[in-house]
């Protein structure tokens, strides 16, 4: 089986089954991290370009070492959105990437559809990295993978994000994602940072943790953003961390196995305690590996790569 | 100069005239309506030129009361030359230009400039519509009195609304005097803010800040009641949602208020903005299926007066950005008509009589023109429509600007002849 797309946009954008193929194929790439040379072929003579329009290193890191580790050429480019405005437009960019051609165009970018405009405009196959407030689809991926992994299954699991779902990249991803996957979603936060009509994707709403806590195999907790009290979308971060934060108290009724995700970076005492992000519970830094092997999964199944290639 | 449509169906709603007469024109003025046989043999003769009509629609002049002529400031993305004859092309033969240029046209030389230009270089009708507040900083109220002395037919701070309740209240109270429209952009900038879309579930989706339907229907509310406060005489533009249409409707009971709607509003909806095209970002933003709907339904029963384009042109290298930091607006001169006949006149959500009124009479009559009828003695402005003329839109626009939702569309009923004071301007789509 293959992908049946040039690019990953979004997780809106696949089925079950390419999801599957994808947590799938990450599987041996992750075996191969254990091993004293990381390194496969399948890339060998494409080239991936990183074109970052917003300040990331986790995410950039990881595709990079995703890239080389198929053995691809990587390419850096990194520009602070507000010297865009003034400078050469993405179609312009894409046009030049284009023209050097680039196989692979690794897109972060501070605003919604991005990726979208650089898709329709060349050839390469466009992976977005996250675009605004819309989608990051390989952290989504990376999530499931992760889930799938520790409970062998995303069916019928009741996951739950706690947050700020308004701003969230990685909140829709993961609703998109798990549902398709039949898993059950949660949302968590103040009234104020849950967007408009999301249930209608399938989530339920909760303002309080408590009541579902109990239930929960998985707690995925969301960075708060230090300036979103300034648009007082919440009244203090110490108010926040009161209602919201997790911390070892509020696990105490949650399941012996509940697992703790958090995309990182993590703001320690303020969405979730030190303890909580060191403690049993807790997948945070397996997340980070994870992440490189899904995005090899990706990079290999967009270059046309098909599910027995990588299997042993 | 003699002129003469013969074999149309002639549309005058001002004067219930709906049926297939001919129409002579002498130097410029309409001088006889009537059936072929009534012409008289020293009415038509061999100088004079004939336009066959056999088939097809002919109605009043249309006009548009709300365009962006962008000529002072913005003359790369169109000027008063370009503008009015994309408005020729449309069908229409005078439009209604807004003040949001640069600079904004807040007192007499600004007025004068566009009605000179206009005169000069325009080839349909131009008439300014001056500013409410200086700068249209919503502060003070610009010289409202010496505009209209001037020559303006309305005021408006459009692009904006009048924030301060008060500022706008004395606008509705002083203009009142001059019986001159004030024309509202209804948007509350505190709710609206970064917005991009409509609010809802496809802005979660797309990851697009959203701007409530509120937004606009809290400064509906407000300015139908600073309008019975004041007395003033108060016009909507571009209103968008299914509660703006329903507080209008309401209010007419009370009092005189009048409103438009732009043909994106009923053709295109939110979901249309999937694929981040921004051609889709227009401020107010398209709404709901809904809201589609209940405009069909205020349109149908007078709620909303008039149809406008709010023609608002942007150059390429503007709108091919990020969806955020494209700027908001689309062209519609050249699409309005046809996405008229299309989607409400084909849908039979207004009869053909409805819709000619509301881009002839009722325009006129809101903003006091001597325009939008056929009766004798008046100015020869007319337009030939050719109902059945299918076309897929293309990029070839008569605008300088080219930013449009409805390329690769497929319409069906055009404007065929444009007619500017016995002037023949437009014939079969081409400028003469």
């Amino acid at each position: 089986m293959r992908l049946k797309h040039k690019d990953l946009l979004g997780l809106e954008y696949l089925d079950r089954e390419e999801i599957n193929l994808i947590l799938e194929t990450a599987t041996p790439f992750k075996e191969l991290f254990t091993r004293s040379v990381k390194k496969v072929p399948p890339l060998r003579g494409k080239t991936v370009v990183l074109l970052f329009y917003e300040p990331s290193t986790r995410t950039r890191i990881s595709f990079e070492l995703a890239a080389k580790r198929l053995s691809a050429d990587v390419l850096n480019i990194s520009a602070s959105t507000s010297s865009v405005a003034k400078g050469e437009s993405l179609i312009d960019t894409a046009k030049t990437l284009e023209a050097m051609k680039a196989d692979f165009v690794v897109i972060r970018h501070s605003m919604a559809g991005a990726p979208q405009i650089l898709a329709r405009t060349i050839s390469a196959s466009i992976i977005n990295a996250g675009d605004g407030t819309h989608e990051h689809p390989t952290q989504g991926l990376l999530d499931m993978f992760t889930i799938w992994e520790k409970k062998g299954r995303l069916s019928g699991l009741k996951v739950a994000i706690v947050g700020d779902i308004l701003h969230s990249r990685v909140a829709r991803s993961n609703i998109w994602g798990l549902n398709k996957m039949g898993a059950k979603v949660y949302v968590v936060g103040p009234a104020t940072l849950i967007p408009p009509r999301i249930e209608e994707m399938g989530v339920k709403i909760f303002y309080d943790l408590d009541e579902i806590i109990d239930e929960l195999d998985v707690i995925n907790i969301l960075r708060i953003q230090m300036e979103r009290q300034k648009e007082n979308l919440f009244p203090s971060l110490r108010e926040y961390n009161e209602i919201f934060g997790i911390t070892d108290e509020r696990l105490k009724r949650a399941k012996k196995d509940l697992l703790v995700m958090h995309p990182g970076p993590m703001n320690r005492g303020i969405e979730i305690s030190s303890s909580v992000a060191e403690g049993s519970r807790s997948v945070i830094t397996e997340q980070v590996t994870n992440g490189i092997a899904v995005r090899m999964a990706v990079l290999y199944l967009l270059a046309g790569g098909d599910s027995r290639g990588m299997k042993r | 100069m003699k002129l003469v449509i013969r074999n149309g169906r002639v549309i005058d709603p001002k004067n219930k005239i709906d049926k297939k007469v001919d129409i002579l024109i002498e130097n410029g003025k309409i001088t006889k309506i009537g059936e072929s046989s009534k012409l008289r043999p020293g009415d038509v003769t061999r100088s004079t030129i004939t336009i066959d009509a056999t088939g097809k629609l002919v109605t009043p002049g249309l006009i548009d009361m709300h365009t962006h002529l962008r000529e002072p400031g913005r003359e790369d993305e169109e000027t008063i030359a370009s503008g009015t004859r994309a408005a020729a092309r449309g069908g229409f033969t005078s439009i209604c230009c807004m003040p949001n240029t640069q600079p904004v046209i807040d007192s007499v030389s600004g007025v004068k400039f566009v009605l000179t230009t206009g005169s000069q270089e325009g080839v349909v009708n131009v008439y300014p519509i001056g500013s409410i507040t200086k700068g249209q900083k919503g502060e003070e109220l610009a010289e409202i009195g010496k505009m209209r002395i001037a020559g303006i037919v309305g005021i408006s701070d459009d692009g904006k609304p009048v924030m301060n309740a008060q500022i706008m209240r004395r606008a509705l109270e002083y203009a009142k005097m001059f019986n001159l429209p004030v024309i509202s952009h209804c948007e509350d900038l505190n709710l609206s803010l970064d917005g991009v879309m409509n609010e809802g579930f496809t802005s979660t989706i797309l990851g697009l800040k959203g701007m409530p339907r509120q937004a606009e229907e809290i400064m509906v509310a407000r300015d139908i009641a600073l309008a019975e406060l004041s007395g003033g005489k108060l016009h909507l533009a571009h209103i968008t949602t299914r509660r703006s249409v329903e507080l209008v409707r309401q209010a007419k009971k009370r009092i005189k208020v009048t409103c438009e709607t732009a043909p994106h509003y009923f053709s295109l909806s939110e979901e249309d903005v999937r694929g981040y095209n921004t051609n889709t970002k227009i401020n107010p933003p398209l709404r709901t299926k809904d809201d589609i709907e209940a405009l069909g339904e205020g349109l149908a029963d007078g709620t909303i007066d008039c149809i406008a384009s709010d023609h608002a042109p942007h150059l390429d290298v503007e709108k091919d950005l990020e969806y955020n930091m494209a700027p908001f607006g689309i062209i519609g001169l050249e699409t309005m008509l046809p996405l008229i006949l299309t989607n409400l006149v084909r849908k039979k959500i207004l009869s053909l009589n409805q819709a000619i009124a509301k881009l002839t009479v009722n325009p006129a009559n809101i903003l006091g023109l001597e325009k939008g009828s056929l009766s004798i003695g008046s100015d020869a402005d007319l337009t030939v429509i050719d109902l059945n003329l299918k076309k897929k839109i293309g990029n070839e626009f008569t605008s300088q600007s080219k930013n449009s939702p409805f390329i690769g569309m497929e319409l069906k009923g055009f404007p065929v002849v444009t007619i500017v004071g016995g002037k023949v301007l437009m014939k079969d789509g081409e400028l003469i």
